[in-house]
């Protein structure tokens, strides 16, 4: 099989690094470590929703811990991404109680509407849908994640509207409040 | 109507801001606590109180904070667990996104009882805009004088921080959490030691659930002896339920331990009966990992008495007869609903939690969900039900975490209350090839997920 390197432009701004910066003086000095989640977060969200092994080895490096200490902590936690999603990513939630609620109904009408299958990305790189593990929101299934948001209550028609507001622009993925 | 104390005040117009959390009577436990009390006497409340750990297992939290190791020197820290990952529970969230102030009130007074200067709020990073929410209430906190140095003049110092994960369930299990804090994977620790004695960089660590801190301050506020007045023997006080299934009403109760299960189940002021006209089949009380019952055993024990909301009464008779109350996720499932389906999707999702650290629950979790797959898709053979019962019972009890019996527990339940289901599916397996019985509606068309059974 055909090893893919994804490459990926890096771009730590001075903003993200003062945003670094104040992540880690959340822990002890000697303790600088404990920020790498949150830190991994806002790296990726400053970078397409996804973290390259270059960008990992730079995380590793503002961090002043090994590489391998990234590595393990990115191939671990299911919401980093190592390669390039799609620019909206629709995260169905797939357990029981959206189940009980037709989600898998809504998954096949989003793939079949984009073209695609679970886990795949459309080709001109907008939308990617995957089946993701409990979303703590069962009583207001099915939804899905889109950014940091969830979309509940989930009809045939409100997908077809977020598709439609993804193309026009109209999603804001994520809240820097 | 129950009694509410954690959810009393949700309904008043800007609850979520600082300013009208503090009108309606807002951090008064802390001032209460911190001038008047001194932190051992506020441990002694909150075990007067009876509370349990409202995370799921249930472990009396004023005892748990007795633990607490104050003799080493090192410093000690409280940790919020709002990790919520259990399929069917989502009430902390409820009470973080609409009544944020109250967590952080809690966690103000609990960390005071335990002598802890730096606390944490550990939230699962799915729920960002919540992150952000707690994070802005922090702030007003730190603003208004409750956080920082010597609050309110008393000498006692404290910060408090909010700390995202990145989607892993097994980030829930109190040890697990404390290795994610540390930026490291969640692998569970072995115990001991606990974290009262070795916990976040191995400092003594108390990690509770946000449900179980949000009531502090009302135990503070109006005494323990009072809490315990609410509810019904061992379970005091109030419990978050979230409900969701086939129901009329899903969505996050308050209900004083010791409701009936029927009243909650079939009064309008609750969950409001099912959703369409088909009968009751099954029901979950606690989350995915605790035993599904049968609705023979839903209203009533196995002795026939009314079965209760309470940790006692839901798990009446063990597991033969019973379930748990759990962390409060209540699933309902009509007639329609395939108990080996659903069966399925919970081993499903443990094998994907699983962290992979013991070799039961690494394998066994994968096993489990591929022989119910093959099961589910009309690929069953007859053999394959004993087998799902001998790796359950391989993997239960013999794992670092309780992550192992979560996963085995609701493949015995269903066996043991549904084998006839098993049964069906492994005798006909045209007919659920077809998809024409067990099988609600929505799961005519899952055209991802057919076809796909694999030994």
């Amino acid at each position: 099989m055909e090893r893919v390197h994804y490459t990926q432009n890096i771009n730590i701004t001075p903003e993200l690094l003062a945003r670094i910066e104040e992540l880690c003086s959340h822990y002890p000095a000697d303790k600088r470590k404990s920020a790498l989640l949150p830190v991994l977060h806002e790296v990726q969200d400053a970078h397409d929703n996804w973290l390259s092994i270059e960008l990992q080895d730079k995380v590793a490096e503002i961090m002043g811990i090994k590489p391998i200490e990234v590595y393990e902590v990115v191939t671990f936690y299911t919401m980093y991404n190592t390669k390039p999603i799609g620019k909206f990513m629709f995260e169905f939630c797939q357990t029981s109680p959206c189940c009980l609620n037709g989600v898998e109904n809504l998954m096949d009408y989003t793939c079949e509407k984009l073209g695609v299958n679970v886990g795949e990305t459309t080709p001109d790189g907008l939308f990617t849908v995957k089946g993701v593990e409990c979303l703590g929101a069962c009583g207001y299934a099915p939804m899905m994640q889109l950014g940091d948001f969830y979309q509940e209550h989930l009809t045939k028609e409100k997908v077809d509207q977020l598709i439609d507001d993804c193309k026009a622009g109209k999603i804001t993925l994520h809240d820097k409040g | 109507m129950s009694r509410k104390i954690l959810l009393d005040k949700i309904n008043v117009p800007g609850i979520k801001s600082y300013e009208v959390y503090r009108a309606n009577g807002g951090y008064a436990s802390v001032e209460k606590a911190l001038k008047t009390l001194t932190p051992d006497e506020v441990v002694e409340e909150v075990k007067t109180s009876g509370l349990r750990g409202r995370g799921g297992a249930g472990f009396p939290a004023g005892m748990k904070w007795s633990f607490i190791d104050k003799k080493s020197g090192k410093p000690r820290h409280l940790v919020c667990n709002a990790d919520e990952s259990e399929p069917g529970t989502f009430k902390d969230r409820f009470l973080m996104e609409y009544i944020p102030h109250l967590l952080i009130e809690g966690m103000i007074t609990s960390s005071y009882a335990l002598g802890a200067n730096l606390s944490y709020i550990y939230i699962r990073g799915e729920y960002m805009w919540v992150f952000k929410i707690l994070e802005k209430a922090i702030n007003e906190a730190r603003a208004a004088g409750w956080l920082g140095k010597n609050i309110l003049g008393t000498g006692y110092d404290l910060d408090l921080y909010v700390h995202c994960g990145a989607g892993a369930y097994i980030c829930g299990e109190e040890t697990a959490l404390i290795e994610s804090l540390e930026g490291k994977r969640g692998n569970p620790r072995i115990k001991p030691p606990f974290p009262a004695v070795s916990g976040l960089w191995a400092n003594p660590t108390v990690v509770n659930n946000v449900e179980t801190i949000a009531a502090v301050p009302w135990i503070v506020n109006n005494g323990g002896a009072e809490y315990a007045k609410i509810g019904i023997g061992r379970s005091t006080g109030t419990k978050l339920i979230s409900a969701s299934g086939h129901i009329k009403n899903p969505g996050v109760y308050e209900i004083e331990l010791g409701l009936s299960v029927d009243e909650f189940m079939n009064s309008d002021e609750y969950l409001g009966g099912m959703s369409s006209d088909r009968p009751l089949k099954a029901f979950v009380p606690g989350g995915s990992s605790v035993p599904i019952l049968p609705a023979n055993l839903i209203f009533k024990t196995a002795n026939g008495e009314d079965r209760l909301m309470t940790y006692e009464s839901l798990s009446d008779g063990g597991f033969a007869t019973g379930s748990m109350l759990g962390s409060g996720g209540f699933i309902v499932y009509n007639d329609t609903a395939c108990i080996v389906r659903n069966t399925w999707n919970f081993s499903r999702f443990y094998h994907h939690e699983s962290c992979g650290q013991c070799s039961p629950c690494r394998e066994g979790t994968g096993w489990l969900e591929k022989v119910l797959h093959r099961i589910e898709t009309g690929y069953g053979r007859e053999e394959d039900i004993d087998l799902l019962w001998s790796i359950q019972a391989k993997i239960e009890g013999n794992t670092i975490c309780p992550l192992g019996d979560a996963a085995a527990w609701p493949v015995a339940a269903a066996i043991r209350h549904f084998r006839d289901e098993f049964e069906y599916h492994v005798r006909f397996p045209e007919k659920i090839k077809n998809r024409d019985h067990f099988v609600e509606e929505p799961f005519e068309k899952v055209k991802h997920l057919v076809g796909k059974a694999t030994v």
